[in-house]
């Protein structure tokens, strides 16, 4: 994550926060305890480890088989495309209510441009322009009305899923385009076992760089850790948060259009709400607080695999999958727990210094 | 630095050129009219010094000059040219810099990151891929050559003491200050050594001449030290101008006693 600047410089940054190296180093204990309060996946990533080996080992390769795993993927996947995309709106301390309804909408335009006889390429950039454009609308309604977008998402969100039912007449879809074909296009775009995870992977890489690693995302970080400051430092606030937006809004449909042709069916009285409160369960567990200025997108890709994997296991083991859903809300409450407490020793030691 | 003879202290360094011109500039914030009528000139490598109480509108018109509020009426001139400053970006682009009061660092952003908001070195051209190890290594020189002692440029801000914070507010304007600075109290809440520095860090810049300065502060020693003229803010309006070779302290006191007096008969006649 750290990047070694190529000068001999005095303070190398290997293990965050690098000002409070000592000479001869920390002991090997210090620096583990450093690690997981500075490295906030790491957390997500143990649980996620210990979860799959207790059911590895409670039952066997019936959860360890390709099939089981894919089942976790295929649980994993909608969560994780929505939750990693989120947390540049947790980061800013804004909020999609509406990601969910934009990922089962995308397929829905898609599918109506296909029968409407647009070929499928131009039909599914249409759609995904459909896809961002709701994130705009989302953005800058919350922006210039100065709206709190939790408010403004929960509105689109209604309108999205009437306008799936109207749009389809309450009738369901199928097939959809490039569903249950043959070939490396359809395969790539979800009839391979594996093509959705993988897209949401590239995308958790792709937006943890652009997060890390590039002017927006200091621009969203300074934006959402103190917004007065980032307006004086001559960040275009506003830009920023609806580019977020749209950015967001477009992942959603982007791998809804996966699902869509991974599944080969589309349900029209599905509600996307769920999966934007899984999501957002993955972004805690992942450890990003919803504070605003702080998030981490590959803690949130562990968050929902996390998810997906506790979902997939308790069905292979046999317990009711209603257990899950207490199991999801103890998790949730454990990590954000854990979260305050690593932020309060953080504080403390910072205020020690 | 400090202590260098000024050679020509009769004469600011400038070449007669202004700057910034601000000509009847207004503004009110609902009921409450701030401004009302601001006419001032800095001319070209002065530094140019603004006093008065707290709530005269002070930062209020640095805010107006940065571009981070429109004015109600009046014109802004740039170096003759009459400019609108939309945003601190366009205010930016003709060339003004500004700390502003509140000095706002990110507390969630390490002081190299702090240090290059809003001029954040990139690469690869369009996908503006941060330039990390470059910035840490010019923020350490920068920060080592004026003297900002900070643990490290990969500390967060908010492990920085309040006058740390502020000096790095402080150079991160005047690193990239080219034609126009403003400075909102750079020095309250400062330690002495950290306001020498700051002193220090502003008179370099201005003995450059490059760059010309408005600074607003409430300690007059601070103010006769670095500015070449003294303006007053009371009431809306700019009451008192001074060249500091003219005035002195005494003087200046008992001009704005005097002139917050009459604006005190003022308001009781009215009312009355
Ligand atoms: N954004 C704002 N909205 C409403 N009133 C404001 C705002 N900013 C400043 N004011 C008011 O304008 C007046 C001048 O404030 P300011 O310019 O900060 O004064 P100074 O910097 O001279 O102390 C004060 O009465 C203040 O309360
Ligand atoms: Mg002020």
């Amino acid at each position: 994550m750290q990047s070694a600047a190529p000068t001999p410089a005095p303070a190398p940054a290997a293990i965050p926060p690098p000002g409070q190296d000592r000479v001869g180093g920390p002991s090997l204990a210090a620096r583990i305890a450093r690690a997981f309060l500075y490295q906030r996946e790491l957390t997500p990533l143990v649980l996620l480890i210990g979860v799959f080996v207790v059911f590895a080992i409670d039952s066997g390769s019936s959860f360890t088989s390709t099939l089981s795993i894919a089942a976790a993927a295929g649980y994993a996947g909608p969560i994780g495309a929505i939750a990693v995309s989120q947390v540049l709106l947790l980061v800013l301390a804004e909020i999609d209510l509406s990601a969910g309804q934009v990922f089962l909408l995308t397929p829905w335009v898609e599918y109506w441009l296909h029968t409407g006889g647009v070929p499928v390429v131009p039909a599914i950039l249409l759609a995904l322009v459909v896809a961002a454009s709701v994130g705009a609308i989302n953005g800058m309604i919350t922006v210039f009305l100065n709206v709190p977008s939790f408010v403004t998402t929960l509105a689109t969100n209604f309108i999205l899923f009437g306008v799936v039912l109207v749009g389809s007449n309450d009738a369901s879809a199928s097939p959809i385009p490039l569903s249950g074909q043959s070939g490396f296009a359809s395969s790539v775009m979800g009839n391979s076992n594996w093509a959705e995870i993988i897209w949401v992977l590239v995308i958790t890489i792709i937006l943890g760089l652009l997060l890390t690693r590039t002017r927006f995302g200091v621009r969203i970080i300074a934006t959402g850790g103190h917004i007065v400051g980032a307006a004086e430092a001559g960040v275009p606030i506003r830009r920023v948060k609806i580019w977020a937006f749209v950015l967001a809004s477009t992942v959603a449909g982007l791998v809804g259009i996966v699902d869509a042709v991974k599944y080969g069916t589309l349900d029209p009285g599905q509600t996307g709400i769920d999966y934007i409160l899984y999501a957002v369960g993955a972004c805690v567990i992942g450890g990003t607080a919803l504070t605003g200025g702080r998030g981490t997108v590959y803690g949130a890709f562990i968050g929902a695999l996390l998810l997906g994997l506790l979902e997939d296991g308790l069905t292979v083991a046999g317990i009711s999958t209603n257990d899950f859903y207490i199991y999801v809300g103890a998790v949730i409450i454990f990590a954000m727990a854990l979260n305050v407490q690593f932020d309060r020793v953080v504080a403390r030691s910072k205020a020690r210094r | 630095m400090s202590d260098e003879l000024q050679p020509d202290q009769a004469t600011p360094a400038t070449n007669g050129k202004l700057a910034l011109e601000v000509r009847g500039v207004t503004k009110r914030f609902g009921a409450l009219e701030v401004l009302r009528g601001i006419d001032l000139s800095l001319h070209q490598g002065e530094v140019l010094g603004l006093v008065g109480d707290n709530g005269a509108g002070k930062s209020t018109l640095v805010k107006i000059l940065s571009g981070f509020h429109p004015q109600d009426g009046g014109d802004l001139l740039i170096e003759g040219q009459r400019v609108g400053l939309s945003s601190v970006g366009s205010a930016r682009a003709h060339g003004i810099e500004t700390v502003y009061q509140d000095l706002a660092l990110i507390p969630q952003l390490p002081v190299y990151q702090n240090l290059f908001l809003g001029h954040e070195l990139t690469r690869f051209g369009p996908l503006r891929i941060l330039d990390k190890a470059q910035m840490r290594k010019l923020s350490r020189q920068y920060l080592d050559d004026i003297h900002v002692n900070v643990p490290s440029v990969d500390a967060d801000s908010d492990q920085l003491s309040g006058g740390q914070r502020q000096a790095i507010a402080v150079a991160r304007a005047v690193r990239v200050a080219t034609k126009i600075l403003l400075l909102d109290e750079p020095l309250a809440a400062m330690g002495a050594r950290e306001s020498r520095l700051i002193i220090d860090l502003v008179k370099d810049l201005a003995s450059s001449g490059r760059v010309s300065i408005i600074v607003i502060d409430h300690n007059f020693a601070h103010l006769f030290e670095l500015c070449d003229r003294l303006l007053v803010l009371q009431g809306g309006r700019i009451t008192v101008e001074r060249q500091v070779h003219e005035t002195s302290l005494e003087e200046l006191t008992e001009l704005m006693v005097s002139s917050y007096r009459a604006q005190l008969e003022a308001v009781s006649e009215a009312g009355a």
